[in-house]
C-alpha cells in the first residue's frame, strides 16, 4: 500500500516538475508538441490514403521508417556503454551518465516502435503480431525476434533507472543486488536487440547488399559510435542548463569509447569498400549505386558522399587528444559522427539493399514531404519523452525531488 | 435519443450479446440482426479463440475487454436500435470479420463462416451476389509451370488476362507478371532487358521471358512473415491471407523473384470489369495496406481448369499442369526438354521451369 502511496505522489510530482520550466524550457517543448502534432496530421493523411502517401514502391519497399527504426535500435542500444562500466564495474564517474543514458533508451526505443507501426500497412490489425494473441512465427521469422528482444530491452530500460530513482525519491539507497541483474541482462540484451535487428536484413538471400556476414558487427561498432556521441551532445546540454553537475572526466571517458568505436567502424566501412570494389561481382551493384551511382541514377549519392566525409572527418577530430579534448572540438565531431552514421545506417543501408531489383531494375526512392513529416513527429515525440524522463531524473538525483509525507510537508508549509 | 444515450446502449449491447455468445445464441433470443442471416451461426473457434485457447472464461473477458475498448472508441456500434436492420447486419459482420482468426488455422465451418461473411457483406454494399470459393487442395496434386522461351512473343496478352481475371488494382496498374525483353547474344541479362517497352512484339533481335512469383518449394517469403499471413498449400500454391497480413512487407524483401505487390492505396476495380467467381486466397477483393501474389489463379486450378495467363497466350509458351501426374504436359516438359530455373543457387527450388525448342 505504501508503496502505491510513495510511487502516485511521484507521478504527481512529476506532472508537476515537468510542466514548470525556464522559458527555454517551454519554448522546446512548445516546439516538439507541434512537431508532433504535424507528425500526427500527416500520419492521419497516410492512414486515410494509405502508404501511397510515401516514396515507397513495389521495388523499394521500405524507405525512411525503416532506415530511421534501424539507426535508432543502435542508439538504444549504446545505453549499454554507459551501463556496464557504472552497475558492474562500479565506476563512480559514471552514475550520473548512466540515468541519461538509460532514459535515452527509452525513448529511442519508443521512437523504434513508432516507426515499425507507422511502416505497417494495416496497423489496425497489429494484434496479429501479437505473441498469445496473434499468430506468432516464432522462431522462423526474424521480426518476430525483434519484436521479443525490443519490448524486453524496453522493460528492463524502465525497470531498472525506475528502481533506482524510486529508491532515491523516497531518500533510500537503491540495492545493488536488486538492479545488478537488471543491469548485467541489459548489457547481452543490447547486443542482442542489435544483433538480431541486423539479421533481419542480413538473414535475406534475396539481397547480396545485406546478406553479408560483417553487417552484424558493422552494426554494432556504428552504434556504439553513434549512441555515445549522443549522449555527449545531450550531457553537455544537461550541464549547461541544470544543476546537475556532469564532470569533464565523465565527457572524457566517453568520448574514449566513441573515438574507438568510430575508428572500428571506419575500418569495418573500408574492408567493405575493398570486397565490393577491388574484385566486383554482380553483388556489388547496390554498393555501385549507393558509391558512385548506376546507370546514371545517382540519388543517393550526396548522401553517401556526405556521409563518408564527416565520417572521416569526424574521426581524424577525435582520434588526436588534443583535438579531443577541446570540448567544442569535440562536440561538434560528435554532431557530425552522429550525422554521418544516420545517413550511412538509415539511407546507406536499406534503400540500396532494394536497389537495383531482383532483375536488375533500377527505381529510385525519395521520400515525399508526408515521410519527413510523420519522421520529423517521431523524433519530437522522442525529444518530448527524453525531456520528461531526465528532468525528473534530474531533479530526483539532485535532491530536489523527494518524497515527503503529509505531516513533514504540513510542517514545511508551515515553517515556510 | 442523445448522443449519451445512444452510447450507453451500445456498450451494454455488445456486452449482452458477448455473453450469448459465448454460451451460444441458437435459439431466437438474441436481437443482434435478423435471424436469416446465413453468417450469423453459432462458432465455437474464430478470432482470437482459435489462438488463444484459454478457458472460456479468460477468452470471453478478453473479447468483453476489446469489446469495450472499441466501443469506448467509438469504433464499432454492433447492436444499435437506431440503425436499420441492414446497418445492424453490416456493422456486426465487420465486427466478427475484425476479430477473426487466420484462415490458414480455421476449421472448415470457420472458412465457410467467413466466406458466407464476406459475400453478405459484397451483397449488402452492391445488391449483388458474389461466388467465393473456399475449396481447399486436392490430394495427389502439386503444381508446377513451365515457360518456353522459344515460344513467347512478347504479346503481354497473358498480363492483361491475369489483371482481369485476379481484379488487380486498376488505378496503380498492378500486374502479377513482367515480360523482360532480352537482346539476342546476351545471355540471361537481366540488368540489361526491359520489362516496360511500347513497340512493336516481336521485335528483332529480342527473346521473351516471363517472370512472376514462382511458388518456391522453400519460399523465403514465408519464412520471414512474422504472422503467419502467408503460407504454402498442399498443392504448392503460396497464398496470402489478406484480412490476416499486417502490411510489414517484410515478405516483400525477401522474395528473390519480385513475386510480391502492395497494396499501397485502396485497390479499385469498376463494377462491371469485377471478376465475380472468386476463391478466398485468390482474387477476391483486398484492401490498402496488404501483399498480394500471383495464385496460380486458385480460382480456377482448384476447379481443375488452366490459369488465366495459360488459357491466354496465343502462342503456348505456358505451360502448367500437376507435378504428380505422370501424364501431364508438365512432366512431358520436364521429363524431355532441357529446362532450368532462375537463381538456383538461393536453394529456393522455384516450381517454375523455363526450356527451350
Ligand atoms: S517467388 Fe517470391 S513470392 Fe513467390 S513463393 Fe518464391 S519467394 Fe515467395
Ligand atoms: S506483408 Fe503481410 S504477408 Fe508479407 S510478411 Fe508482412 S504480414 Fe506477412
Amino acid at each position: 500500500m505504501k508503496i502505491l502511496v510513495v510511487f502516485w505522489n511521484l507521478v504527481k510530482d512529476s506532472i508537476d516538475a515537468t510542466t514548470h520550466g525556464t522559458r527555454l524550457y517551454h519554448l522546446w517543448m512548445a516546439i516538439l508538441t507541434i512537431t508532433m502534432l504535424i507528425g500526427m496530421y500527416c500520419y492521419s493523411i497516410q492512414i486515410e490514403h494509405g502508404l501511397s502517401v510515401t516514396g515507397m514502391n513495389d521495388r523499394v519497399s521500405w524507405g525512411l521508417y525503416i532506415s530511421n527504426f534501424t539507426f535508432l535500435v543502435g542508439v538504444a542500444a549504446a545505453a549499454v556503454m554507459l551501463v556496464m562500466p557504472t552497475y558492474i564495474l562500479k565506476d563512480i564517474d559514471f552514475k550520473r551518465a548512466v540515468l541519461i543514458g538509460e532514459g535515452l533508451a527509452v525513448a529511442a526505443l519508443i521512437m523504434c516502435l513508432a516507426f515499425v507501426i507507422v511502416d505497417m500497412g494495416g496497423p489496425g490489425v497489429l494484434w496479429h503480431m501479437l505473441p498469445v494473441v496473434g499468430v506468432f512465427n516464432f522462431p522462423n521469422s526474424m521480426l518476430t525476434w525483434d519484436v521479443i528482444v525490443l519490448n524486453g530491452y524496453l522493460f528492463i530500460n524502465i525497470t531498472v533507472p525506475m528502481y533506482i530513482l524510486f529508491r532515491h525519491y523516497q531518500g533510500k539507497e537503491a540495492k545493488p543486488n536488486v538492479y545488478i541483474p537488471g543491469a548485467l541482462l541489459s548489457v547481452f540484451w543490447a547486443v542482442g536487440i542489435h544483433l538480431v535487428t541486423a539479421f533481419l536484413y542480413q538473414g535475406l538471400q534475396a539481397r547480396p547488399f545485406w546478406n553479408n556476414a560483417l553487417l552484424g558487427p558493422r552494426f554494432l561498432a556504428s552504434a556504439f559510435a553513434a549512441g555515445p556521441a549522443l549522449i555527449i551532445l545531450v550531457l553537455a546540454i544537461i550541464r549547461k542548463t541544470t544543476a546537475f553537475n556532469i564532470e569533464d572526466k565523465t565527457i572524457k571517458k566517453l568520448s574514449m569509447v566513441v573515438t574507438v568505436a568510430a575508428q572500428i567502424n571506419l575500418i569495418m566501412l573500408v574492408s567493405e569498400l575493398f570486397k565490393e570494389f577491388y574484385a566486383p561481382t554482380h553483388h556489388s551493384e547496390s554498393a555501385y549505386y549507393l558509391f558512385f551511382g548506376l546507370d546514371g541514377k545517382e540519388a543517393l549519392l550526396p548522401w553517401i558522399h556526405t556521409s563518408i566525409f564527416m565520417n572521416v572527418v569526424s574521426t581524424i577530430m577525435l582520434t588526436f587528444h588534443k583535438l579531443r579534448n577541446n570540448f567544442y572540438v569535440l562536440y561538434t565531431a560528435c554532431i557530425l559522427l552522429f550525422i554521418a552514421i544516420w545517413i550511412e545506417k538509415g539511407f546507406g543501408l536499406i534503400v540500396p539493399g532494394f536497389i537495383p531489383g531482383p532483375y536488375g531494375k533500377i527505381m529510385e526512392y525519395q521520400p515525399t514531404g508526408i515521410e519527413i513529416g510523420v519522421t520529423l513527429g517521431i523524433w519530437a515525440m522522442g525529444a518530448f519523452i527524453f525531456t520528461i524522463l531526465a528532468k525528473t531524473a534530474i531533479l530526483i538525483e539532485t535532491g530536489k525531488l523527494r518524497f515527503i509525507k503529509k505531516e513533514e510537508k504540513a510542517i514545511n508549509e508551515v515553517e515556510a | 435519443m442523445s448522443k449519451s444515450e445512444t452510447r450507453r446502449f451500445t456498450l451494454k449491447d455488445i456486452f449482452d450479446r458477448f455473453r450469448k455468445d459465448s454460451n451460444s445464441c441458437e435459439g431466437g433470443d438474441c436481437h443482434c440482426g435478423p435471424d436469416q442471416n446465413p453468417s450469423h451461426k453459432p462458432e465455437k473457434q474464430d478470432g482470437f479463440e482459435q489462438v488463444f485457447n484459454a478457458p472460456q472464461n479468460r477468452r470471453s473477458s478478453l473479447k468483453k475487454l476489446t469489446a469495450s475498448l472499441l466501443a469506448g472508441a467509438g469504433a464499432v456500434s454492433a447492436c444499435n436500435p437506431v440503425k436499420d436492420d441492414k446497418a445492424k447486419e453490416k456493422s456486426q459482420i465487420s465486427w466478427e470479420e475484425q476479430f477473426k482468426g487466420n484462415y490458414k488455422l480455421m476449421t472448415e465451418e470457420e472458412k465457410k463462416a467467413t466466406v458466407n461473411r464476406l459475400v453478405r457483406s459484397y451483397e449488402l454494399r452492391t445488391g449483388k451476389a458474389l461466388n467465393m470459393s473456399s475449396k481447399g487442395p486436392e490430394k495427389d496434386v502439386l503444381f508446377g509451370y513451365a515457360f518456353n522461351i522459344s515460344k513467347c512473343k512478347g504479346y503481354m496478352d497473358c498480363i492483361n488476362a491475369c489483371v482481369e481475371e485476379n481484379n488487380q488494382d486498376r488505378d496503380s496498374q498492378m500486374q502479377y507478371i513482367r515480360i523482360h525483353e532480352m537482346e539476342d547474344g546476351n545471355g540471361l541479362n537481366f540488368g540489361k532487358s526491359k520489362d516496360n517497352y511500347y513497340h512493336e512484339v516481336p521485335a528483332q533481335g529480342h527473346f521473351y521471358m516471363g517472370t512472376q512469383c514462382f511458388h518456391c518449394e522453400d519460399a523465403p517469403c514465408v519464412k520471414v512473415c512474422p504472422t503467419q499471413a502467408t503460407w504454402q498449400e498442399k498443392d504448392g500454391i503460396v497464398v496470402v491471407d489478406y484480412d490476416w497480413c499486417v502490411g510489414c512487407r517484410y515478405c516483400m524483401a525477401a522474395c528473390p523473384y519480385d513475386g510480391r505487390r502492395f497494396n499501397w492505396s485502396e485497390p479499385n476495380v469498376p463494377e462491371e470489369e469485377l471478376n465475380k467467381n472468386q476463391h478466398y486466397l485468390g482474387n477476391r477483393m483486398r484492401k490498402k495496406g496488404v501483399v498480394e501474389k500471383c495464385t496460380f489463379c486458385i480460382q480456377r486450378s482448384r476447379e481443375g481448369a488452366n490459369p488465366a495467363c495459360v488459357e491466354a497466350c496465343p502462342t503456348g509458351a505456358r505451360i502448367f499442369g500437376n507435378l504428380l501426374d505422370p501424364n501431364s504436359t508438365i512432366r512431358w516438359v520436364l521429363e524431355n526438354k532441357k529446362v532450368f530455373r532462375l537463381k538456383e543457387d538461393l536453394g529456393t527450388e522455384p516450381k517454375f521451369w523455363y526450356f527451350m525448342d
